[in-house]
């Protein structure tokens, strides 16, 4: 990671700092703000990119809306028209996102109007519910992003813990709290396996983390098929397709706090999740040599660490971490293990990590956002019959530009100042 | 530049001889235990030529239980030489690929004679042709990889060039409704990735590894897109796609055996032949080739001696995306005709894969790609015939080969030194 963000840095030092630079003492929050825009910081540079990215994706839903290529076809005679064809067609897009992901202004209206209140919440309680395989597994992305390992496993460990948790959820009888939480903890364990493997593999072999988690992927992509095609395994009885029977009713997570719609105690064990993560990697001695193997691993050798044991316990953990996240999709939403339970949670985490710079509260900001988009996505596709797949696109593009805060600054006009750049970087194959 | 591009031989230590020993002798012993002692009474009989050959190849047979014991001992024995002495490299591969061969083989027989083939011999020819027609897009993949990373960038995105390539194939294709046009622009939209991901990992520096990840993420979002609000609605006009032809090479194509699996295919498998040499020789026998190594090796050596090290890596980079490009072409117009979402289905990572595997080296990474192709075209022979083996089960066996051989089992890989670096004038 060192000598990449070095690199990073290197193409205009700049002899003397530019004028500016910093917080000058005296000057006004305002005058601090612009500084900080025209500087670049990087919250600044990932609002940009997300700006960026919603103004890629309106063109794309622009120019492939077929109404709008029709009236564009006679442009020249009819520019307004064309013009007003084109900003609808984006406008009613986008505000069927925010409605089915944030907020609906028809319940609002409603409610005051004697409807339920509740129901202005529901677009919110989406989002969360899509946050929360989303948190996990970015969590588990980002934490072994901070150890210089780059893990594209998240899908294998998902799955890996979602095996467990199903079958323990439907396969064993035990009391109420005692259920969920065996189940969780065996989700897990399903991860941290998978997650083992890879980190022992790399510390004893030196086999690349990158391709022993992609080939994982696969494998663990055909277990999945197996067990659930597999009577004596995973499948509901009497079934043809791939589909696990429903875990217990005691071993599923509840929703509290108010009347319906209400927050997944899944959601919950997902910010819990993040809490330990940042305390793991802040507050801990085993943290900090995580960091210190991510950020040089010849120099944390030299302080005396063994790199391959921080290489193993963090992918334990990540993979851990991933695992829960299988076991949450499983208790708290669909109760079912199938392929549509199984999304892409695991690539998702990758971008989510990304999104939040490997730290963990912008893991859960980047994953609320993300859990948005999909919330909102499917209301707009109801809509307006934009397929859901823009999402994936514009949080591809969300990832992209962020992760070039030069290209951001030379599209903004930023000024140079610090290299802003990602926390998170994967080494080559020799690294 | 000869020290720079030959493998650094890794001193074997002993645990790791010891377990690949273990593993060529638990083959040796799957052979006789799972095939042999299982293998129903009989002979197996492997047809050597197509249905309706013109000329035609008397079968062979082979007594099940004998051969596989006999392959079982073979294996075996190599196995205890693994452990027991410290070989060479060349008798390390050797002994990989005979016990590979072996087990293969007695998996056949044993498929064979199981009955549940209805009375279908096991057709080598036609299974070696789906091999290499499988291996056509692992192949072109593998060279955009050798291409980019011998010039020092990560080429992750193999997956989004063949799928972005086997989008517009399709859709151009039908659109127009001239096959090589569908070709050519499934082409250049694989070198348009390309250039995009130089564009990012040379002029932005962004980390390629993670660029790649976020490039395929992106592809398969944008054609998903596309194919949801295109070509569904009008398929007839947009996805709506003939595929070429088998073509007969004169002559060659009339050889028994060797003549319908090598030279009566489609233009897709003489591109790829052609891909082949062209980057094998081109990397390793020419003046341009000797500089790509030098840039993807020490690239402040190679700005010091005059070559233009972001111009070769722009250009490897393209050409790559082109030739992975002309892979993506092959998933539609060169074998089903249409798109799907997410067509490619990973075969992108496992032509990265076997690049690896194959050292970065165009030929050794031709031969991987023909073995993951094999067991591609093993399963769906196993799947025809219905053999009580689940195809999931089998559908691991590429993926858990890679792992074994990323953890060590063919000694360690090195990538050009200068892989995945972003390079910047001090």
């Amino acid at each position: 990671m060192s000598d990449q963000s070095a690199t990073a840095s290197a193409p205009d030092p700049g002899p003397a700092p530019p004028p500016g630079t910093g917080p000058a003492p005296g000057r006004s929050p305002a005058g601090a703000l612009i500084d900080a825009v025209v500087q670049g910081s990087p919250a600044v540079v990932t609002t940009l990119a997300i700006v960026l990215a919603l103004v890629v994706g309106a063109l794309i839903i622009v120019f492939s809306d077929p109404d709008v290529l029709h009236v564009w076809g006679s442009f020249t005679a009819e520019p307004g028209i064309a013009l007003s064809t084109a900003w609808h067609s984006v406008a009613t897009a986008y505000a069927a996102l925010f409605e089915g992901a944030i907020l609906n202004p028809h319940t609002v209206a409603a409610a005051f109007h004697g409807g339920s209140v509740g129901a202005i919440f529901y677009p919110l309680s989406q989002t969360a519910s899509q946050a929360t395989p989303l948190i996990l597994t970015g969590l588990s992305v980002a934490l072994a992003f901070r150890a210089g390992l780059f893990n594209i496993g998240a899908a294998s460990q998902w799955i890996g813990g979602a095996i467990i948790a199903t079958y323990l959820g439907f396969a064993v009888s035990l009391p109420p709290v005692i259920h969920p939480i065996v189940c969780l903890l065996g989700g897990f364990a399903g991860g941290a396996v998978l997650g083992w493997l890879v980190g022992e593999l790399k510390a004893r072999t030196g086999a690349h983390e990158v391709i022993v988690t992609i080939m994982l992927n696969y494998v663990m992509y055909n277990l999945l098929s197996y067990v659930l095609g597999t009577p004596t395994a995973l499948q509901l009885p009497h079934q043809a397709n791939l589909i696990s029977p429903n875990i217990d009713a005691n071993a599923q997570l509840p929703h509290v706090g108010g009347p319906p719609p209400q927050v997944g105690v899944g959601f919950l064990v997902a910010l819990a999740a993040a809490a330990g993560t940042w305390w793991l990697l802040s507050r801990s001695t085993t943290g900090f040599e995580f960091r210190a193997v991510g950020a040089n691993p010849s120099a944390a050798r030299s302080a005396g660490m063994s790199v391959g044991r921080t290489w193993v316990l963090v992918m334990l953990i990540a993979g851990g971490l991933a695992g829960l996240s299988g076991a949450v999709t499983i208790q708290g939403t669909f109760y079912s293990l199938n392929f549509q339970s199984f999304g892409t949670y695991g690539i998702d985490g990758i971008t989510v990590a990304l999104l939040g710079r490997a730290r963990p509260l912008g893991v859960v900001l980047a994953a609320l956002l993300f859990g948005a988009l999909n919330a909102g996505s499917t209301v707009m596709q109801a809509a307006t019959s934009v397929p859901v797949d823009i999402t994936e696109v514009i949080q591809g593009l969300i990832v992209l530009f962020v992760a070039a805060p030069l290209l951001i600054r030379e599209v903004f006009r930023l000024r140079q100042a610090r290299a802003g750049g990602m926390e998170a970087v994967a080494k080559g194959w020799n690294g | 530049m000869t020290a720079l591009a030959t493998v650094t031989p890794a001193p074997v230590s002993v645990n790791r001889r010891l377990a690949a020993g273990a593993v060529l002798i638990a083959f040796g012993l799957a052979d006789i235990l799972i095939f042999g002692l299982s293998a129903h009474k009989g002979d197996a009989t492997f047809a050597l030529a197509l249905p309706g050959a013109s000329v035609s190849v008397p079968s062979v047979h082979v007594p099940v239980a004998p051969v596989s014991f006999a392959l079982g001992a073979v294996s075996i024995l190599l196995g205890v030489t693994r452990a027991a002495i410290d070989e060479s490299a060349l008798a390390r591969r050797l002994s990989i690929a005979v016990v590979l061969v072996s087990f293969v083989f007695c998996l056949l027989c044993w498929a064979d004679t199981g009955g549940w083939a209805g009375g279908i011999s096991v057709n080598v020819v036609s299974l070696l042709q789906n091999t290499l027609a499988d291996s056509i897009p692992l192949i072109l993949g593998a060279m955009a990889g050798c291409m980019g990373e011998r010039s020092g960038v990560i080429n992750i995105a193999i997956e989004g060039q063949l799928l972005l390539g086997a989008f517009t194939a399709a859709v151009v294709a039908s659109a127009v409704g001239v096959l090589w046009l569908g070709l050519i622009s499934g082409s250049l939209a694989g070198g348009l990735v390309g250039l995009v991901l130089a564009l990012f990992a040379i002029r932005y520096l962004v980390d390629q590894i993670i660029l790649g990840v976020v490039l395929n993420l992106l592809i398969s979002g944008l054609t998903g897109y596309m194919y949801d609000r295109l070509l569904v609605p009008d398929a007839n006009t947009y996805n709506n796609a003939s595929t070429f032809s088998a073509l007969k090479v004169p002559g060659l194509g009339d050889i028994p055996i060797i003549g319908p699996i090598f030279f009566d295919s489609t233009v897709f498998l003489y591109i790829t032949y052609a891909a082949i040499i062209f980057v094998q020789v081109g990397l390793f026998s020419t003046r341009w080739g000797l500089r790509v190594r030098a840039v993807g090796e020490h690239p402040t050596a190679a700005d010091t001696v005059g070559i233009k090290v972001l111009g070769i890596r722009y250009g490897n980079i393209i050409m790559g995306g082109l030739l992975a490009g002309i892979g993506g072409a092959y998933l539609t117009i060169g074998s089903v005709g249409t798109f799907n979402k997410d067509m490619s289905s990973g075969l992108g990572y496992i032509a990265l894969a076997a690049m690896i595997f194959g050292r970065w080296t165009p030929l050794g990474a031709t031969a991987a790609a023909l073995f993951f192709g094999f067991t591609e075209a093993l399963q769906s022979f196993m799947g025809s015939i219905s053999v009580p083996i689940s195809p999931f089960l089998l559908g691991m066996l590429p993926y858990v080969a890679t792992i074994i051989a990323v953890a060590g089992l063919v000694g360690r890989v090195r990538a050009p030194a200068a892989d995945g670096k972003p390079y910047l004038r001090a």
